[in-house]
Order: C-alpha cells, then sequence, then structure tokens
C-alpha cells in the first residue's frame, strides 16, 4: 500500500469520530502518527500542531501538514482528503434532514451527553500537546501566560503566537 | 413542521467560491466567527437564527465545525457542485500557506535559531489549546457528573492513550444515560 494511500485510511477513520469539531481527535491522530505508525517524533508532531496554528484557516490543517510531511504534496492532500471527506459526505447527506428534526428531544438529549465527551477530548488534546512543549521552565511560562491571556482578553490569539515565537528565540527555549 | 426557508437570492457556486475563500484566508485561530460575519453580516445568505442552526448542525455531525459549515451551506445554495466549490474555496489558500511554512520549516528547521522560533510558537499553541479546553469545560462547572465524565474521558485518552474509538463509545454511552437521568 501505498504511503498516501494509508494516510488517507487514517485520517479518513479520525474523521467520522471527530464529534465536536477538529480537536477532538487530537490524542487520537497524536497516537497513530507518532506511535502507531512512526512517521514522526512527538516533537515533530506539535511543532507541525504550532504551525498549523499560526497559519489562517481551519485548525486541522495539521492534517495537510502532516500528510505533506510524511509524503509531499499527494500526502498533503490525501491526509487532508482522508480527514475531510467522511464527516463532508454525512453532512452532505443529513443537512437536508436536521430541519425535520431540530425540535426532537432525542437529537437534544444526544447533543447534551456529546457535551462532557467533547470536553474531555479537547483537554486530552491540550494535555497531551502541552506535556510535549513544555520542555523547560521558560516553556511552560509561555503555555500557561498564552493560555490566561487568551481567557482574560479578547485580542486576536496570532498576537500571543508571534510573541511566543518572540520569546522562544530570545529565551532560547 | 418547519420547512427550510427559501435562499433570499440565487447563490451560484463562484459565489460560494469566493466567499469562502476570503474566509480562509481571514480567519487566525478560529475560523468561525470570520464565517459568521461572511454569511449573515456581508452577504446575507442566511439570517441570524438560521445561521445558528446550521451551526448547530455543523458541531453536531463529527468533523471540523467549519468544513461541514461550507460544505452544508453549498449544498443548500447550489446541491453537490455547490458544496465542492464552497469546500474548495475555504480549503485552497489555508492549505497553500500551510504546506509553505512547513517548507520553510524543513528547509531552515536545523539552524539553532529557527528551532527556537518554533519551541517557543508550540509552546504558545499549547497555551490557545489549553485555553480552548478551559472555555469549553466552564459551562459544566455546575454539574459534577458531566465533569466526571469529562475528566474520565481526559484520563482515558490522554493518560491511558486507549484508542478514541473505545473512548467515545463508553464515554457517549455513560453521558447518554447521565443525560436522561438529568432531563
Amino acid at each position: 500500500m501505498t504511503l498516501a494511500l494509508k494516510l488517507f485510511l487514517t485520517f479518513a477513520a479520525l474523521s467520522p469520530l471527530a464529534f465536536g469539531g477538529g480537536n477532538t481527535i487530537l490524542p487520537e491522530m497524536q497516537r497513530q502518527v507518532v506511535s502507531v505508525h512512526h512517521w514522526l517524533s512527538a516533537s515533530d508532531f506539535v511543532v507541525l500542531y504550532a504551525l498549523a496554528q499560526a497559519a489562517p484557516g481551519p485548525n486541522m490543517l495539521v492534517a495537510t501538514l502532516i500528510g505533506w510531511r510524511v509524503a509531499g504534496l499527494g500526502g498533503a492532500l490525501a491526509a487532508t482528503f482522508g480527514l475531510c471527506l467522511p464527516s463532508s459526505l454525512l453532512t452532505f447527506a443529513i443537512a437536508g434532514l436536521w430541519w425535520r428534526f431540530r425540535e426532537a428531544s432525542w437529537r437534544r438529549w444526544i447533543q447534551a451527553a456529546l457535551v462532557p465527551v467533547t470536553v474531555g477530548l479537547v483537554g486530552a488534546g491540550a494535555a497531551v500537546i502541552a506535556a510535549e512543549t513544555a520542555r523547560g521552565p521558560l516553556a511552560a511560562v509561555i503555555t500557561a501566560l498564552v493560555a490566561l491571556l487568551t481567557l482574560a482578553t479578547r485580542a486576536n490569539p496570532l498576537w500571543f503566537l508571534a510573541a511566543s515565537a518572540l520569546a522562544g528565540v530570545v529565551g532560547r527555549v | 413542521m418547519p420547512s427550510p426557508p427559501e435562499p433570499p437570492a440565487p447563490v451560484s457556486s463562484a459565489d460560494l467560491f469566493r466567499g469562502f475563500l476570503g474566509i480562509g484566508l481571514s480567519g487566525f485561530g478560529g475560523v468561525m466567527p470570520w464565517a459568521r460575519r461572511m454569511v449573515v453580516e456581508r452577504r446575507r445568505w442566511l439570517d441570524a437564527a438560521e445561521f445558528n442552526d446550521l451551526l448547530a448542525l455543523c458541531q453536531f455531525l463529527p468533523g471540523p465545525n467549519v468544513i461541514n459549515l461550507s460544505v452544508a451551506l453549498g449544498a443548500r445554495f447550489a446541491g453537490g457542485r455547490g458544496a465542492l466549490a464552497a469546500f474548495a474555496g475555504l480549503m485552497l489558500a489555508p492549505m497553500a500557506v500551510v504546506i509553505g511554512l512547513g517548507a520553510l520549516y524543513t528547509r531552515y528547521g536545523d539552524l539553532a535559531f529557527v528551532q527556537h522560533l518554533f519551541h517557543g510558537l508550540a509552546a504558545g499553541a499549547s497555551g490557545l489549546i489549553l485555553a480552548t479546553a478551559a472555555k469549553i469545560a466552564w459551562p459544566l462547572r455546575r454539574h459534577p457528573v458531566a465533569i466526571a465524565i469529562a475528566l474520565l474521558v481526559l484520563f482515558a485518552a490522554a493518560g491511558l492513550r486507549l484508542p478514541l474509538f473505545f473512548v467515545l463509545v463508553a464515554g457517549v454511552g455513560f453521558s447518554l444515560v447521565a443525560a436522561r437521568g438529568a432531563r
């Protein structure tokens, strides 16, 4: 099986599990890419994740970058379409039905039940990423400061990322 | 039973592509506010209530929310072609930018200065996702059962590194039972 096909299938398997948006599959993506397939080291994974955050657009561009890093342009397309295709087909199929069920009580029930699971998975993604990026006291302080400032202000997060990169250079993180 | 409201004006695949191209290029660290601005305020493709309904669908279904939004909105106005056009518009420019950044990292990643820069950047990105986790956890603060489920899921996924599929099935199962009790 070619590498691009493997990437496509790996990310396509994640897609229908991404309840609550892209961030919920982050821990599993890291597990697959680093521990199962050994495509990247844990430290490369977080750098690619950070790069994807520094770029404009949907936050799941980390898939594009991983695919590109592993297998070039074909890999980038394979990983991106793998991640988007199953969920997009589902959305396409269900969008029309949605209106009929929007007041249904079972829909609200499922929606409420998904919330704590989403919270747990996004928290797990944050834990997996933060454990890897906290290389020393300065890196940990940068992480904590950015988290607090993001919660406390409405400033564009890009400024925080730029300041973090600068602090990394100055402080030799 | 409410039926889907008629679109106010015909929206072509080319309109969808252009609209979502702008969203893809403008959104940093979260695209949804930009999507709302374009769809509701600037182009008036949907009113605020319709947008919220569509957003609820896109959050309900698996997959990145804004990508689901592009597909659902494209499909609504121009069928399969519209869905493709909106999706391509959304993804094209960000993919090019991110690959460009990746190429820079590969080319210059061995320089000590670049290493420090990217490790600083990664530490900052950690802060962003921690803040996201805190924000979505906040509404659960008075629901001890939901907090317990969230912590179990967190531990299973990040601590035990269990496969997502099992974590989802078990977590959603527990959560459905708990939510049923709370109704």
